[in-house]
């Protein structure tokens, strides 16, 4: 066992670029699921957001580019969720579970003759001049443009629900859809554009790791991530900073069990392999064992006629 | 996933429908572990059965099922193929050996093929490559090359297949460089594109200048192209399109030959259950172009030690060669006979680490 072969510095670093797809996607859920919408389809969106932002991305040579149509690809592929239950009311988990099939079979059809090219690098992030001071640097300043976005995303997002007007209808929306359209708010509109927003941010994610974490194009390439992400919303009891926390738990201490494989600490590999998502969910659950709650109409379908 | 599933489920349907006009015709299936685009292991299978439909063309009709999860999901696809009137089942996963040999007892007219496994049955054959002899020259390779001496390794599943190719690789590596040490990380996974890429970087920042996969995807590739001054060889397939750094040469399995041989069999009626295990000197075991990358005298070394292999002069596991803890193994000069090989459990004096259980 060598523990010392472990660089902290390079293992955060890890941990916030493993952490950041996760983070975008919950991030965006959380906003849709306060809104009172339960999308299922998170993994669907990014697999989407993954392929389309390759595609535009080797074709453009521009990753900005790239990004840029993942999050329309993402959000488009939520316009059809948006439709199916803001629309024709159908069912939230049924069209959220639709979506995730037709999400990966669609990114395997797009993306057929994409396998097995480079997609052009991102280049060094915005603040990458300064990563040259010790230790911190390398942490605080050495990522790319999305991770500081994402990071954006949720203090956003968080003082947005918290202290503005647009975020107060939108809880309203989400606690009680019927006193809320009683006070003469958009329900439906409030709600799609909720789903847009979070089917923008599942395909940043999924992009980020097809352009950025990976960087290739294989079917079926999020494995699971959208998952996590509808976890990690519930575990962090829907507030923005404990997703952010969850995000930086989970990548971290994934990044933490293959390094100490690497160095071969004397933990039986299994135990190493769950770690993540135990530890996750442990911690989350602790911390949300005070006064925490669902939005109160998370999931229902909204009528006018109620 | 599932939709892909789905859909290869009605093509198959729609083939059965189709084919009651063409009976004499031999239906052969293929059950793939991952994606056919997946650049490495399920890639090359699939290269075979292509060779199949161009030497045989009108005669047979392939079909195939991608992305097939090992366990009870495989069982499902391989009797639904079987069903569909498959007279030949190519299974070719490690994972599909207990589904094979559960769905083979209840059709026995039906011929199996499973690859990488060891149980067998009147109508099951097992086939797999001796890979170990390509992860010598590559252990040789990454011996001589390696400046930090660590030499990381992704393993996916602890089975003896992915063992025989990690003691192969280090004892090579440890004949060159008495110094080399293996990091090893399992990710428990044949094709994961995102954990094969953490685990590369993760060995890379532990400080390993050359990455061994044992997985099928092509992204610890790009993971040690972005980190640069990182080795890595093609796995399963060439891998071409990271030559010539970081992949600096590559085990090719090709099963084409293999595929169209007992296709063949089942054709003329000669089929029978056999345990295959071939290596370089048939050909299914190639090794891809080593390239400049790689200094010119150890390009020649790595050159000679193919040759000795091919003429059948030089086997991998030549003794002297001690178990991890300590025990004699193999004495001097004694070479390891395939039982042991197939069924190897241990690692072999020098590599760090327990194998999980």
């Amino acid at each position: 066992m060598d523990l010392s072969a472990i660089n902290p510095v390079l293992l955060i670093g890890a941990m916030i670029a493993a952490a950041t797809p996760i983070l975008l996607a919950a991030t965006g859920e959380l906003v849709a699921e306060r809104a009172g919408v339960l999308n299922l389809g998170v993994e669907g969106m990014m697999i989407i957001g993954a392929v389309c932002g390759f595609i535009i991305a080797v074709n453009t040579g521009s990753p900005a580019f790239g990004f840029v149509a993942a999050a329309i690809g993402g959000a488009g592929l939520s316009l059809v969720f948006a439709f199916l239950t803001q629309a024709t009311l159908a069912n939230q988990v049924a069209s959220g579970l639709g979506l995730t099939l037709f999400g990966l079979g669609l990114s395997a059809l797009m993306g057929q003759t994409y396998v097995g090219i480079k997609p052009p690098s991102m280049g060094p992030g915005p603040f990458s001049a300064l990563s040259d001071i010790p230790v911190f640097g390398r942490i605080l300043f050495g990522h790319d443009a999305l991770v500081y976005l994402g990071l954006l995303f949720v203090a956003t997002v968080w003082a947005t629900l918290k202290h503005t007007r647009a975020g107060l209808i939108l809880r309203a929306v989400g606690e009680n859809h019927d006193a809320a359209h009683a006070l003469g708010y958009k329900v439906k509109r409030v709600r799609t554009l909720a789903i847009l927003f979070g089917g923008a941010c599942a395909g940043l994610g999924g992009a980020y790791i097809s352009l950025i974490r990976v960087p290739q194009w294989t079917e079926g390439m999020t494995a699971g991530v959208g998952w996590i992400a509808l976890a990690l919303v519930v575990f962090a009891s829907w507030k923005p900073w404990r997703v952010l926390l969850g995000a930086y738990l989970f990548g971290g201490i994934t990044q933490l069990q293959l390094n100490l494989q690497g160095a071969g600490v004397a933990i039986p590999v299994e135990y190493l392999a769950m770690s993540p998502y135990v530890v996750t969910i442990v911690v989350l659950v602790f911390l949300s064992a005070e006064k925490s709650r669902a939005p109160g109409c998370l999931g229902r379908t909204f009528h006018a006629s109620g | 996933m599932k939709l892909i599933k789905l859909l290869a489920g009605a093509a198959i349907a729609v083939g059965l429908a189709t084919s009651a006009t063409a009976q004499d015709k031999t239906k052969v299936g293929f059950v793939y572990v991952g994606p056919v685009g997946d650049g490495g292991w399920t890639y090359e299978h699939d290269q075979g059965r292509l060779a199949v439909v161009e030497e045989f063309s009108d005669q047979v009709e392939t079909v195939f099922v991608e992305n097939v999860a090992e366990g009870p999901d495989a069982e499902r696809v391989i009797t639904q193929m079987a069903l569909d009137g498959a007279d030949l089942i190519f299974t070719t996963s490690f994972g599909f050996m207990d589904p094979t040999i559960n769905v083979a007892q209840k059709f026995p007219d039906v011929k199996f093929e499973h690859a990488t496994g060891y149980k067998r049955a009147e109508n099951v054959s097992t086939y797999s490559a001796r890979f170990y002899e390509g992860r010598a020259v590559q252990g040789h390779i990454a011996g001589k090359m390696t400046e930090s001496n660590i030499i990381g390794y992704i393993g996916s599943y602890p089975i003896p297949e992915v063992i025989r190719g990690i003691n192969s690789a280090y004892l090579h590596a440890k004949k060159v460089n008495p110094d080399v040490e293996f990091k090893i990380v399992w990710v428990y996974t044949w094709f994961d594109p995102q954990k094969e890429a953490d685990a590369a970087k993760t060995l890379i920042d532990q400080g390993a200048d050359v990455v061994l996969q044992h997985t099928d995807s092509t992204a610890p590739q790009a993971a040690a192209q972005e980190a640069g001054g990182v080795i890595t060889f093609g796995q399963a397939s060439d891998m071409a399109q990271y030559a010539p750094m970081p992949r600096v040469s590559s085990i090719i399995d090709n099963w084409a030959p293999y595929y169209v041989d007992r296709t063949r069999a089942v054709i003329d009626g000669t089929w029978e259950s056999v345990d295959t295990w071939d290596g370089i000197d048939t050909g299914m075991v190639e090794i891809g172009e080593i390239t400049d990358a790689v200094p010119a005298d150890v390009q020649e070394e790595a050159l000679g030690m193919i040759e000795a292999m091919r003429a059948g002069e030089y086997h991998p596991f030549t003794g002297p060669i001690n178990k991890q803890d300590g025990s004699v193994w193999l004495a001097e000069g004694e070479v390891a006979d395939d039982g042991t090989l197939a069924g190897m459990n241990f690692y072999i004096d020098g590599l760090k680490g327990e194998i999980p259980q």
